[in-house]
């Protein structure tokens, strides 16, 4: 007997097509040799993903990742990695989840903080190559947005001393900013973002 | 192309006798408090219906209560509890386990926030309730024990009988959520030394939405639905007649299934075990193999993340569960797992498969043919390497 109703896949066709056909993986048996390497996000939270670039004129010539994580980490991943290849550094740098979410048709609310981290791989991979290569990082401090206006503090600040371990907690940001210790009204974005660099950097 | 749908744990296809009775009663829509003949006529179909539960866990018609599933029958048990500590009783302590339905573990979240005393025994590396570490939890201001009897993710049955024992040693009430057990191992109230058990008809192929609560003779009641009369005023509510005659046949095939049942998920399931282990490399099997739930097998699979596994699985048609966060929308993987010392990338990469009574050894097979590769292309694009 024949019911009534028929869902769709849990998520868009887009996300269907990466899922099932991922994109530039980095294979075991390829001969691929990175210029840049950027590795986030945790098992504790189940997404971990890595993100290897080659580099030629000051653009992205190639690029592979793998991931351990779920159906929307694996095709935001393969999805970040068809954007990304062609981009020029800087362009690359500012891809966002947004822009990967939607190229991808959508995703659910609840995917998109824990499983897009992609576009943050690919710019630890640029920062690695950055470095390896003594290119100073200009594109850091232009992405870097205040968050606290009162003391000056900005996201990138936070990213760092989350990301060094420095500051797990807010009342540890809050110390070594003096962020939120004005008017207070970016507290809830600061706790945001918090949660958002430890989930990131596995803290 | 038919699903193989192996999350029987999750709920089960209604048994085809439960669905032509159903279908055949659909009809009866007389309101089984009424005195006149209509009203008569679905009383007696209820009344059936609570022979057939009682006599599938040992127990007497007058000890089951019909509700409307397992989350609320352990609800009332916890609520009574509640009552009966604010009623001023000597007895103000409430151990359970850590790895008990969420409908247990919510409750006692609820309470706890409101003050009031649970304790959670642990369990050791099978998933099993460690007794000598709920012993000593146990003392003369334990008003109640609740311990499930078999556990939905990892399928290992829990030592109830012992520790009932010891519950009533020191005085206090026991309660078993027996969910999962009924239909597949022999559950006996009085075997069992049970106060209260709580049970849910859509588990063992009944329809959704119905289950019973049985509240041994003399152990304490109080009514938390108010309003009539129905179940002894303990539950008020219009009777869910056609769920409750569903329940009542699907209680009286679990009862004439049961060996056979229980033999056949264990063969299907020992089939699975080995095949699997046989055609997939490094793999871990979760939760006792010695006291499990007959048709319940969980595998993790290091360096492979369960929703990705679960989906690859769904795109062939192939139905199971998972521990993973990303199934729940939360970022912790299954409770359960953890609960038992599980690291948490094998929460995160482990796949319940839980058989019914309509799998075949076929559906076993294609399990066994489809899933490697799977295993295999997800390995091959984890960070992780095995």
């Amino acid at each position: 007997m024949a019911n009534s109703f028929m869902a769709q896949w849990v998520y868009t066709d887009t996300v269907k097509d990466h899922f099932m056909n991922p994109r530039n993986i980095w294979k075991d048996d390829e001969d691929f040799t990175p210029d840049g390497v950027g590795e986030v996000g945790s098992l504790a939270c189940g997404d971990q993903m890595r993100v290897g670039i080659k580099v030629s004129d000051g653009r992205i010539k190639d690029l592979r990742w793998l991931t351990y994580g779920c159906a929307s980490a694996i095709a935001s991943t393969s999805m970040m990695s068809e954007m990304a290849i062609g981009m020029t550094l800087e362009e690359a740098y500012h891809l966002t989840p947004q822009m990967i979410t939607e190229s991808l048709g959508g995703l659910p609310e609840h995917k998109f903080h824990c499983s897009v981290l992609g576009d943050k791989a690919l710019r630890a991979a640029i920062d690695d190559y950055l470095e390896k290569n003594g290119i100073e990082n200009t594109y850091k401090a232009k992405t870097a947005r205040i968050v606290c206006e009162c003391k000056g503090v900005t996201d990138t600040r936070i990213e760092e001393l989350v990301k060094s371990g420095e500051c797990l907690t807010f009342d540890s940001l809050s110390q070594k900013t003096g962020c939120s210790t004005v008017c207070g009204k970016c507290r809830n974005e600061i706790i945001a973002l918090l949660e958002e660099y430890k989930h990131i950097y596995g803290k | 192309m038919k699903p193989i749908y192996m999350d029987n744990n999750a709920t089960t296809q209604m048994a085809d006798e439960v669905a032509s009775l159903m279908r055949d009663n659909l009809t009866l829509y007389g309101n089984a408090s009424s005195m006149h003949t209509l009203g008569r006529n679905a009383s007696s179909g209820l009344e059936w219906a609570r022979g057939m539960c009682a006599s599938l866990i040992d127990a007497e018609s007058e000890e089951i209560y019909f509700t409307s599933g397992a989350s609320e029958s352990n609800n009332t048990v916890f609520n009574i509890a509640r009552e009966l500590i604010d009623s001023h009783s000597k007895r103000n302590r409430i151990v359970t386990s850590t790895i008990e339905h969420p409908s247990i573990i919510e409750e006692v979240k609820y309470l706890k926030e409101k003050g009031y005393r649970v304790d959670e025994a642990p369990v050791d590396s099978s998933g099993m309730v460690i007794v000598s570490e709920l012993e000593k939890l146990l003392g003369d201001d334990v008003l109640l024990v609740s311990i499930m009897t078999g556990n939905n993710e990892t399928g290992t049955i829990q030592p109830v009988k012992k520790i009932s024992t010891l519950a009533h040693a020191c005085g206090a009430l026991m309660h078993s959520d027996a969910t999962q057990a009924i239909g597949k191992i022999p559950v006996s109230v009085k075997d069992l030394g049970l106060d209260y058990l709580s049970m849910s008809a859509h588990k063992f192929y009944g329809p959704k939405g119905v289950g019973a609560l049985y509240v041994r003779k003399g152990a304490p009641i109080m009514p938390f639905v108010h309003g009539g009369h129905q179940e002894k005023g303990y539950r008020a509510g219009t009777y869910n007649n056609l769920g409750i005659i569903g329940m009542g046949e699907a209680a009286r095939l679990a009862a004439q299934n049961l060996e056979r049942e229980h033999d056949y998920l264990w063969s299907l399931r020992e089939r699975l075990r080995k095949g699997l282990l046989a055609s997939i490399p490094d793999i871990v099997i979760n939760g006792n193999q010695e006291h499990c739930l007959p048709g319940t097998l969980n595998v993790s699979f290091p360096c492979a993340e369960g929703e990705s596994i679960l989906l690859y699985l769904d795109m062939e048609g192939i139905e199971v569960s998972t521990g993973s966060a990303c199934a729940t929308g939360s970022l912790e993987p299954s409770y359960v797992l953890l609960a038992s010392g599980l690291d948490v990338e094998l929460a995160h990469g482990s796949i319940r498969f839980s058989l019914g009574r309509y799998n075949t050894t076929e559906d076993v097979d294609t399990v066994i043919q489809k899933l490697p590769p799977i295993i295999e292309r997800v390995r091959s694009m984890s960070t992780r390497k095995v």
